[in-house]
């Protein structure tokens, strides 16, 4: 196993932690830039869709993960950013000025709901956020002279400085905000800023006892949280190229929130590893769906089952995989599974398997395991 | 001018008077400690002091300044940290992750500077780190550097707390109930250190403590409290010997 000796106090809390790990995520960054000559169009796609979930995953990372805050209304910041964006390019503002203020107008905005979060906890603050959310999408369809209500509002496709952005194009600038925003969080992370969140999510009263101003910190929070959902927004308008109310709907920000628990709130990666999920999780779906009546005839036949029972079985399998709502129960039972065995997610259980080769042949299962927690209340 | 003065403090929550017009000094460089029963409203004295609950009456003048209707926060910032008796720590993070949240009245940065992590932030992260490290030396807690609170015993974490307050930078350390769940190994370390804290740093430290023989140990002058008014105040073989002191723990 490696060791990292440290020499300075200057590296304590290196961008990258090993000269392995660098390299690593270079081939990562390499693997991306050149996969818009790689795949097939469907899954540049895809691909874009995963950056745009992993940078509102990175936003909800900050403000729940690190910041102990709950918002279940994340879904209004990205259509603040969506609709700043339609806007904005309707009345000629150029890419390179709207898409970083669609981060400074929705962050602004976030600083205005976290105002209320100063005084509300846990559930009341989850509520909060869900009623500001129905809030934004009410505002959205009523004001149609900018939003166009209802009907929704048309993107031309995004141009940067007079060219326009194909395909590739948009896909390297989502590359390219997604890398961005990632560095930034982390320098949020490792700084004074990051520790005074983390203060304020374990014990606010310590916080405030080490001169954390919390509430500055909690607004900071939302504002920064809300700002980088906009430019998620903003993406995300430009890749639909068409926006309405009804796509900035609750089940998004259930969405959201899903990205982190799964993926694993305490890490940025998680949230990369949730977005991907997230993302991927529906083609899979729809495959199977394909699937699994095939597999399940050809295991009927397999059997010589009498044709009757065949019919049955087969008639009972399509109405499963076609029940409404299926996708929503598949998507709760592994919330549930994922809280109650792997509450760290996926990106707990990436750790595990890495210290599993790095300590191979030596893995033992319980040595990855988090060390034991003591209760606040055991020894008095 | 006197270091530290509380004078005609008072709180009532409800009908309940649990701190009862309290007036005491603290002379710089000294240890100061609190006694009393249980509910006596040594805790409840200490939020006060922390800011954590605001007074119904009286002030609290810390070097000539009124520091009654600051908020817990500025009260960081003037320099009187705390500790707390059921250990208050961020238990998720590391031992030097808690130990830089302390240096957080020493940082000057904003959060777009954070984002940037512009020369001003590395150099200011060096800074907070050695600052970091030398209360860590002083503590003897290197080796506990790297680990999560929530993997340490709790005899490792109350000194964790004390160097945390330590971090702050304090020229007033407020610890409360030091010994509480420590074992005699412990509890003697836990002397010696606030001994050391007190001398080799020149931290004038003020404290909540019911283990007697680490009072006595370390104190210049005790104030024994009861149902929230003052019984008695002096040294500590003094307070001891005072008829009320033993009738309120004896309960005659």
């Amino acid at each position: 196993m490696a060791h990292h000796v440290r020499t300075d106090y200057g590296d304590s809390d290196p961008l990258f932690p090993s000269k392995a790990a660098m390299f690593w995520y270079a081939v990562l960054l390499a693997g991306l830039i050149a996969a818009p000559y790689m795949i097939e169009s469907y899954y540049l796609s895809q691909l874009v869709f995963i950056m745009i979930y992993a940078i509102v995953g990175v936003a909800l990372n900050i403000l729940s993960g690190q910041a102990g805050q709950v918002s279940i209304g994340h879904a209004a910041f990205l259509a603040i950013g969506a609709y700043f964006t339609a806007v904005a390019q309707k009345h000629g503002v150029p890419l390179v000025l709207y898409l970083p203020l669609a981060g400074v107008f929705t962050g602004i905005a976030g600083y205005l709901v976290g105002l209320p979060a100063l005084r509300l906890h846990g559930i009341y603050l989850a509520i909060a956020t869900l009623a500001f959310a129905f809030i934004v999408e009410e505002i959205i369809a009523r004001w149609e002279s900018v939003t166009n209500g209802n009907e929704g509002l048309m993107l031309p496709p995004p141009s940067l400085f007079g060219l326009k952005l194909g395909t590739e194009g948009f896909y390297y600038l989502c590359l390219l905000v997604t890398v961005l925003v990632i560095l930034a969080a982390i320098n949020i992370i490792r700084s004074s800023t990051g520790r005074s969140f983390m203060a304020i999510r374990d014990s606010e009263t310590a916080a405030r006892s080490m001169g954390i101003d919390t509430a500055r910190y909690k607004t900071t929070a939302f504002a920064l949280s809300a700002g980088i959902t906009g430019i998620a927004g903003a993406l995300y308008a430009h890749k639909m190229s068409f926006i309405s109310p009804e796509m900035f709907s609750l089940s998004v920000s259930i969405d959201f929130v899903m990205i982190i628990i799964i993926g694993g709130l305490v890490s940025l990666r998680g949230a990369v590893f949730g977005a991907i999920f997230m993302i991927m999780a529906d083609p899979l779906l729809i495959i199977l769906k394909d699937k699994v009546p095939l597999w399940s005839d050809a295991l009927t036949h397999a059997l010589y089952l009498p044709d009757s029972v065949t019919a049955a079985i087969q008639a009972g399998v399509l109405r499963v995989v076609n029940a409404p709502g299926l996708k929503s129960l598949i998507f709760g039972i592994i919330i549930i599974v994922f809280i109650i065995h792997e509450p760290m997610g996926l990106d707990g259980r990436w750790l595990r398997v890495k210290a599993y080769f790095k300590q191979f042949p030596l893995a033992r299962q319980r040595a990855a395991r988090p060390p034991r927690m003591f209760l606040k209340s055991e020894r008095r | 001018m006197t270091f530290f003065d509380v004078k005609n403090l008072t709180v009532k929550f409800g009908g309940l008077t649990a701190v009862d017009n309290v007036s005491f000094g603290i002379n710089e460089g000294e240890v100061f400690t609190i006694i009393g029963p249980n509910g006596a409203g040594k805790t409840t004295l200490f939020n006060l002091i922390s800011r954590l609950y605001t007074p119904s009456a009286g002030q609290i003048i810390f070097r000539g300044e009124d520091v009654t209707r600051l908020s817990a926060q500025q009260i960081a910032g003037r320099g009187i940290a705390r500790t707390f008796q059921n250990i208050e720590l961020f238990e998720s993070a590391s031992t030097l992750q808690n130990l830089l949240v302390g240096r957080h009245r020493h940082s000057t940065t904003r959060a777009w500077q954070d984002i940037l992590r512009t020369r001003k932030v590395r150099d200011e992260e060096v800074a907070h780190r050695r600052a970091a490290e030398e209360v860590m030396d002083v503590l003897r807690l290197q080796r506990y550097r790297d680990t999560t609170i929530g993997a340490l015993p709790y005899g490792v974490r109350k000194v964790i707390e004390v160097a945390r307050a330590l971090c702050v930078g304090p020229t007033l350390l407020l610890l409360d109930e030091p010994s509480s769940g420590l074992n005699v190994e412990e509890t003697n370390a836990m002397a010696e250190w606030i001994l050391e804290i007190n001398r080799r740093l020149r931290i004038t430290v003020l404290m909540v403590e019911h283990d007697m023989s680490l009072v006595s140990r370390v104190s210049n002058r005790v104030l024994a409290l009861n149902y929230g008014k003052m019984m008695a105040l002096g040294t500590a073989a003094e307070v001891q010997g005072h008829p009320d002191v033993i009738a309120a723990y004896l309960g005659a």
